[in-house]
């Protein structure tokens, strides 16, 4: 790892400032960012903690929505009884990256088979950060790539509480990361479906099934579509085929288990 | 280079260190407190699990830093006051939790943890707590065993 300065201010306003120098990068939990910056694919020349600041934490519930501060961590969201948000909190890696993770962290990197981009793209949830509010539609830019801008923060994530929601994860067992996670979410709006760990572009909507379970909610629903192997995800766990299969086979888990 | 305090086992300590130094090179290089294992150095084996404020984390995935201020337990802190072995070491002693021994202070360290929080926890609950602790050696059967044997005893 390259050395790099250390700052940890207490406001937003100060660690905006702190990051608008050369290099400076935000540090949240260090769950990624550190093994990042031991493999030396990233070199910052400052680090900026954010778990310091008092309007980042936290966890707050009105009018059918629930905000969660971007540096809460994995362990506070497992624990706070917010159904199945809780449970695909509580299932992220293990317990000790669990106490140190944050929603915010994970978000920002979008990672392809990261968790929590499935459950805020199915639910339609707004990424706020110090400058605006982003929509889950118009956030996740592909792989590792998001709408933020350089030096952006984000401040929290406001989820609008779905009627029934359900997310079914098949764990790739060594890292415990999703082979494929399907997150689906039945909103007031209609049914939404977000797919993590499939696509080499990353997190999605499978839309056919949106449209086939607005008609008819049950796993029944889905039993006649196909999805497209082209674009899935190749690796040594799972070929693009197989995580096909899984989307599908999942989906229709969520859905019975909604 | 930035200076830092902090308790370690209810001991109040202070250095000099970087930005990139990791709280188990602290630990191990700087307090010369070496029972915190180096397995992998990157965040997969538990080796360097230690508690931070009363939290399981991992020493090779935190910043030095970042414990400013904080407290800190590594497996140097759980041996009884006399020096005998704790109940959950030993657990793992009795119950041959243990063959190498070098995930065994990640292992106690996460123990501890669990059973602080659940103080009869199924076999399911045990192996779920451990997913970040990887044992070469025993298979985990007995590690299993050495830690139920450790919740009844603890009760
Ligand atoms: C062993 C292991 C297993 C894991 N298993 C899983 C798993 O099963 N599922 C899963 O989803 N994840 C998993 N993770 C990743 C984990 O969830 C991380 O906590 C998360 O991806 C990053 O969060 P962080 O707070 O640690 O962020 P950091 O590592 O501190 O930062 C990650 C990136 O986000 C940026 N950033 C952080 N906070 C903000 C913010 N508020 N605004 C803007 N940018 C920000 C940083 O600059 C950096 O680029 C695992 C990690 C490990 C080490
Ligand atoms: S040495 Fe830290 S997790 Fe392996
Ligand atoms: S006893 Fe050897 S690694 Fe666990």
């Amino acid at each position: 790892m390259h050395n790099f300065d250390f700052e940890k201010p207490s406001t937003v306003a100060d660690a905006v400032a702190a990051l608008a120098s050369e290099d400076a990068q935000a540090l949240a939990g260090g769950q990624t960012l550190i093994p990042t910056l031991k493999q030396r694919l990233a070199a910052p020349s400052k680090l900026v903690s954010l778990t310091g600041i008092a309007d980042l934490q936290g966890i707050s519930h009105s009018d059918g929505v629930l905000t969660i501060g971007a540096a809460t961590t994995h362990v506070e969201v497992a624990a706070g009884g917010y159904g199945s948000l809780s449970v695909l909190a509580g299932n992220i890696g293990d317990p000790a990256v669990r106490n140190r993770g944050t929603i915010g962290g994970s978000l920002a990197n979008n990672d392809p088979s990261a968790d929590y981009p499935a459950a805020v793209l199915a639910t339609g949830a707004t990424i706020n950060t110090n400058a605006r509010s982003i929509k889950a539609d118009d956030f996740f830019d592909g792989i590792f790539t998001t709408a933020l801008e350089e030096g952006e923060i984000i401040t929290s994530v406001a989820f609008p509480i779905p009627e029934a929601s359900c997310y079914e994860k098949f764990e790739q067992p060594a890292s415990r990361f999703a082979l494929v996670g399907v997150c689906v979410a039945k909103m007031a709006g209609g049914v939404r479906v977000a797919v993590t760990g499939a696509s080499e572009e990353g997190v999605h909507r499978w839309r056919e099934a949106e449209t086939a379970l607005n008609a008819n909610f049950s796993a029944d629903a889905i039993a006649d579509l196909s999805v497209s192997a082209d674009g899935l995800i190749s690796d040594l766990h799972g070929t693009p085929k197989y995580r096909a299969n899984l989307v599908k086979v999942l989906t229709a888990r969520a859905v019975a288990n909604c | 280079m930035s200076s830092i305090s902090m308790t370690v086992n209810g001991k109040t300590v202070s250095g000099e260190v970087e930005g990139r130094t990791l709280l188990s090179q602290f630990l191990r290089e700087d307090l010369l407190l070496t029972g915190t294992h180096i397995g992998c150095d990157t965040s997969q084996c538990g080796a360097c699990s230690v508690h931070v404020d009363g939290k399981l984390v991992k020493g090779c995935t935190m910043l030095a830093v970042e414990a400013d201020g904080a407290a800190v337990t590594t497996i140097e802190g759980m041996a009884n006051e006399d020096g005998s072995l704790s109940i959950i070491q030993a657990a793992f002693q009795e119950h041959h939790g243990l063959q190498c021994g070098f995930c065994t202070p990640g292992m106690v360290m996460a123990t501890d943890s669990l059973l602080k929080s659940n103080s009869d926890p199924s076999e399911a609950e045990i192996r779920k707590h451990l997913s970040g602790n990887i044992c070469r050696c025993t298979g985990y059967h007995n590690i299993i065993k050495s830690i139920q044997a450790a919740a009844s005893q603890l009760g």
